[in-house]
C-alpha cells in the first residue's frame, strides 16, 4: 500500500509541471464558465477601443455659434463666412442683438457668440481698427481651446478677403485692423479645476451608489438569504425602495463633502439657486441608485455586479462631456451621450454653479433624468422574479 | 374524500424541469390539517423543487396546487402571509443579531408589538442574554432553533421545513422534535423533509420521494405493508457476509441487499422468489438466516432499487 501511494507522487520538476497544469486548467475552465464575467473582459476593451479612437476628438470642431451680425457692410458678413470655413465654428443662430446671445451661452445651446458691431466695415474703410467680439462657454475649456486660438487668423482672413481696390493698401499697413476680444464666461481664468470639480460629484456617486445598491440585492441571492425573504409577504417594491432609501442618505453625506470642498478648497463659484442643485443631487442619486438596481436583477453574482457597473460607467465617464468635450464627439456618439444620465447631471452641475443657470434653461436636463429613472425602476421590477425560477 | 377544509396540501400532477433534467414529475400530494407530514427520499429526489414550489417559489411547469385552499400560482401573496417556511440552508441575516432578526421578520408580517414579539420568543427559544449576538456567530444547533422561531413568529397555519434537523445533534433533534409536536397539537400543519429514519417514523404519514416521482405513500406501517416486502436477517463473519450480499444483490426476486452492522438483511416483493433466489445460500453453515420484520428503511432500499431498474428499462 505505502509503496503503491509513493509511486503515485511524481517527484521534481514533473510533479510541478503536473500541479502547475491541474490548477490553471481549474481556472481556465472556472473562468469560461462564468460567461458574463467573460463577456465584460472582452467587452470592456472593444468599448475602450471604440469610444477612444472614435469618439473622442480633443480638438472640436463645427461648434454651434450664434452670431449677432449688427454690420451691413461686406467685412461683417466676409468675417461670418471665414468662421464657417475654418470649420471650428458653426453658424446655427442669428440674432439682432449682442445682449441676446448670453442666454444662448446660458442655456448651452450655443458654445460661442460673436457680436460684430455696426461700424465693423466703416471703421475698416476709415483705416480705423474695427472690434468683434467673441465669447466662449469656459465651462468646457478644451471645446473652446482650439476655435479661441485660431479666431485672430480666421477674422483676418476674412477681411482680408474684401480688402480690394483701393483698401487693398491697408493690407500692409501697420495699424491693426481688428481688433478681436474674446471673453471667456463663466471661467474666465481658465482653471481647469473649477470645471472639473462639479462633475466630479456625478462621477464619485455614480460608481459608490450604483455598485453598493448592486451589491445590496446580489448579496441576498449569494448568501440564500433571498429565498427567505422572497417566501415572506413582502413585495418587489418594497424590496427596491428599502434597498435604496439607505444609500440616499450616503449620496447626501458624498454631496456634501464634495460641494463643500469644493467651495473651500477650489474657490468653485456658486452662481446659481442652491435648491435647484440640491434637486439635481437628489434626482441623479435615486437614477444611479435604480441602475444598480437593476443591475442586480440582472447580475447573478457579486462580482459581475461589479463588473456591469464598471461597464456601464464607462460610457458614462468618457461621453459624458466630463472627461472629454461633448461637442467634439461625432453625432452618434452625441447621441449615446444624451442617453446616458451623467452628461445630464454635469450639465446640470456646471449650469447652475458656474453659469447660474435657472430652471427655464435647465427642464431639458431635469426632464431627461427624470424620464431616465422612470424606465429604468420599470425595467428593474419588471425583471425582478419574485420566484427563484 | 375528506372535507376541502381538512386539507392542508393538495397537488395534482405538478411537474417541474430545469433544462431537459425533470426534477419532480406528476406529482400528487395531500396533506390533511394538523398532519406531521414526513418527506423522504435521497438527495436530488426532487423534495426541495416540491416544497419551493408550494410556497410559491418556483412556478411549476405542469399541474395545479393548493396551500391552505390557496392556489400556488394565483394566490401566493395571500399564501405568504400564512405559511412559515424553513429553507434547507440558513437564511438569516449573519451580519444581524438575534433580535435584530427575529423583530425583522415580525415587522416584515406586520405584527403587532414587533419589538415585544421579538423579545418573547427569544425567551421562549432560551436565548435570553444573547438577543444581541450577532447570528452568524451562533452554532449549527441554536441557527436551527432560531429559524424554526422565526418561521413559526406569525403564527402560520402551514409550516414547511426543509430538512431541519441536518447536521443537528441528536439531543438537539429530539428536543426539536418535541416542539414540532407541540405545534402540531395546537393545529398547525407540518410539511417535514428528512434522510433520518426514526424522524420518519415520527411523522402522522409519509411521503418517499426518488427521481421526482413519489413512490409510496401513507402512515408509515402502511408503507410497509403496501411494498409487500419480506426480509431475512443473515448473521455470520463479516467477510462472508459482504460476499454473500455480492453475489446475491442481483438474483431475480431480491430487491435489496444490504449490511446492517453485523448482519446483511435482505429482502424481496415476492416471498416466494425471495426463497427461491436464497434457497443455494440457506443451507450454508457459515450463516444463520432468521426472518424479520421489514422497516421502513428496507422498504425506501426496496423502493429506490426498483425505481432504480425502472428508469434503467425506460432509456
Amino acid at each position: 500500500m505505502t509503496n503503491k501511494a509513493h509511486q503515485n507522487r511524481a517527484p521534481g520538476f514533473g510533479g510541478f509541471l503536473g500541479r502547475l497544469r491541474a490548477m490553471i486548467t481549474k481556472e481556465f475552465k472556472q473562468m469560461r464558465r462564468d460567461r458574463m464575467t467573460f463577456a465584460i473582459m472582452i467587452g470592456v476593451p472593444v468599448m475602450q477601443i471604440m469610444l477612444f479612437g472614435f469618439a473622442i476628438n480633443l480638438d472640436p470642431r463645427h461648434l454651434p455659434t450664434a452670431v449677432a451680425l449688427a454690420d451691413h457692410g461686406p467685412m461683417g458678413r466676409s468675417v461670418v463666412a471665414a468662421m464657417q470655413t475654418s470649420r471650428y465654428f458653426k453658424v446655427t443662430r442669428q440674432v439682432g442683438t449682442g445682449a441676446e446671445l448670453e442666454p444662448l451661452l446660458q442655456s448651452g445651446e450655443v458654445q460661442f457668440g460673436v457680436e460684430i458691431p455696426p461700424d465693423f466695415s466703416r471703421r475698416i474703410a476709415r483705416g480705423d481698427t474695427a472690434t468683434l467680439l467673441l465669447l466662449a462657454d469656459d465651462t468646457d475649456p478644451a471645446a473652446v481651446g482650439g476655435a479661441v486660438g485660431a479666431i485672430d487668423t480666421i477674422v483676418r482672413q476674412g477681411v482680408n478677403r474684401e480688402l480690394r481696390g483701393a483698401l487693398a493698401m491697408r493690407r500692409d499697413t501697420s495699424t491693426p485692423i481688428v481688433d478681436v476680444v474674446v471673453h471667456r464666461r463663466y471661467n474666465p481664468a481658465n482653471e481647469t479645476d473649477k470645471v472639473i470639480v462639479p462633475g466630479l460629484l456625478g462621477v464619485i456617486l455614480f460608481l459608490s451608489l450604483s455598485i453598493n445598491t448592486g451589491l445590496a440585492v446580489t448579496r441576498e441571492r449569494e448568501r440564500g438569504t433571498m429565498e427567505l425573504l422572497l417566501s415572506m409577504p413582502v413585495s418587489p417594491f418594497e424590496i427596491m425602495i428599502g434597498k435604496i432609501v439607505p444609500y440616499i442618505t450616503v449620496g447626501a453625506m458624498q454631496s456634501a463633502i464634495v460641494l463643500l470642498s469644493a467651495m473651500w478648497l477650489f474657490d468653485v463659484p456658486m452662481l446659481g439657486s442652491p435648491l435647484l442643485l440640491l434637486a439635481a443631487i437628489a434626482l441623479f442619486v435615486v437614477a444611479v441608485l435604480t441602475i444598480g438596481y437593476l443591475i442586480s436583477t440582472v447580475a447573478r453574482t457579486q462580482l459581475q455586479a461589479m463588473q456591469m457597473t464598471i461597464f456601464f460607467f464607462l460610457p458614462n465617464l468618457l461621453l459624458s462631456g466630463f472627461a472629454f468635450p461633448f461637442r467634439g464627439m461625432p453625432d452618434w456618439a452625441q447621441m449615446i451621450g444624451e442617453v446616458l444620465p451623467l452628461t445630464h447631471f454635469v450639465r446640470l452641475m456646471r449650469g447652475v454653479m458656474l453659469k447660474g443657470a435657472e430652471f427655464a434653461s435647465l427642464w431639458q436636463d431635469f426632464a431627461a433624468l427624470a424620464a431616465f429613472t422612470a424606465v429604468i425602476v420599470v425595467i428593474g421590477l419588471l425583471r425582478f422574479r419574485r420566484t427563484l425560477d | 374524500m375528506a372535507n376541502d377544509t381538512d386539507i392542508a396540501i393538495r397537488a395534482e400532477g405538478l411537474s417541474k424541469r430545469f433544462g431537459d433534467f425533470v426534477v419532480v414529475e406528476d406529482l400528487n400530494l395531500t396533506v390533511k390539517r394538523g398532519e406531521i407530514y414526513g418527506f423522504l427520499g435521497p438527495n436530488g429526489s426532487g423534495k426541495t423543487t416540491t416544497m419551493r414550489m408550494l410556497v410559491g417559489l418556483l412556478e411549476p411547469d405542469h399541474g395545479r396546487g393548493e396551500c391552505l385552499g390557496l392556489d400556488i400560482r394565483t394566490e401566493r401573496d395571500a399564501l405568504r402571509r400564512r405559511i412559515g417556511y424553513m429553507t434547507q440552508h440558513f437564511s438569516l441575516y449573519g451580519d444581524l443579531t438575534v433580535e435584530e432578526n427575529l423583530e425583522f421578520v415580525a415587522r416584515i408580517y406586520n405584527l403587532p408589538a414587533p419589538v415585544k414579539t421579538a423579545q418573547d420568543a427569544i425567551r421562549e427559544l432560551g436565548l435570553e442574554g444573547r438577543g444581541d449576538q450577532l447570528v452568524s456567530t451562533l452554532s449549527g444547533g441554536w441557527k436551527q432553533r432560531l429559524a424554526l422561531a422565526a418561521a413559526i413568529l406569525p403564527k402560520p397555519e402551514l409550516l414547511l421545513l426543509d430538512e431541519p434537523t441536518a447536521g443537528v445533534d441528536p439531543k438537539a433533534r429530539r428536543d426539536f422534535w418535541e416542539h414540532i409536536y407541540e405545534l402540531a397539537a395546537d393545529g398547525l400543519t407540518v410539511l417535514v423533509s428528512t434522510h433520518y429514519m426514526d424522524e420518519a417514523e415520527r411523522c402522522h404519514r409519509i411521503a418517499y420521494l426518488a427521481y421526482g416521482k413519489l413512490l409510496a405513500s401513507g402512515a408509515g406501517d402502511e408503507v410497509i405493508g403496501n411494498s409487500g416486502l419480506s426480509v431475512w436477517e443473515v448473521s455470520g463473519d463479516p467477510g462472508d457476509l459482504s460476499d454473500l450480499a455480492a453475489n446475491i444483490r442481483d438474483e431475480e426476486g431480491i430487491s435489496m441487499a444490504t449490511p446492517f452492522g453485523t448482519r446483511l438483511r435482505i429482502g424481496g416483493p415476492d416471498k416466494n422468489a425471495l426463497d427461491h433466489a436464497t434457497q443455494p445460500y440457506r443451507d450454508d453453515s457459515r450463516f444463520r438466516w432468521e426472518p424479520s420484520p421489514p422497516t421502513l428503511e428496507d422498504v425506501f432500499i426496496h423502493l429506490l432499487r426498483d425505481a432504480q431498474d425502472n428508469r434503467a428499462v425506460a432509456s
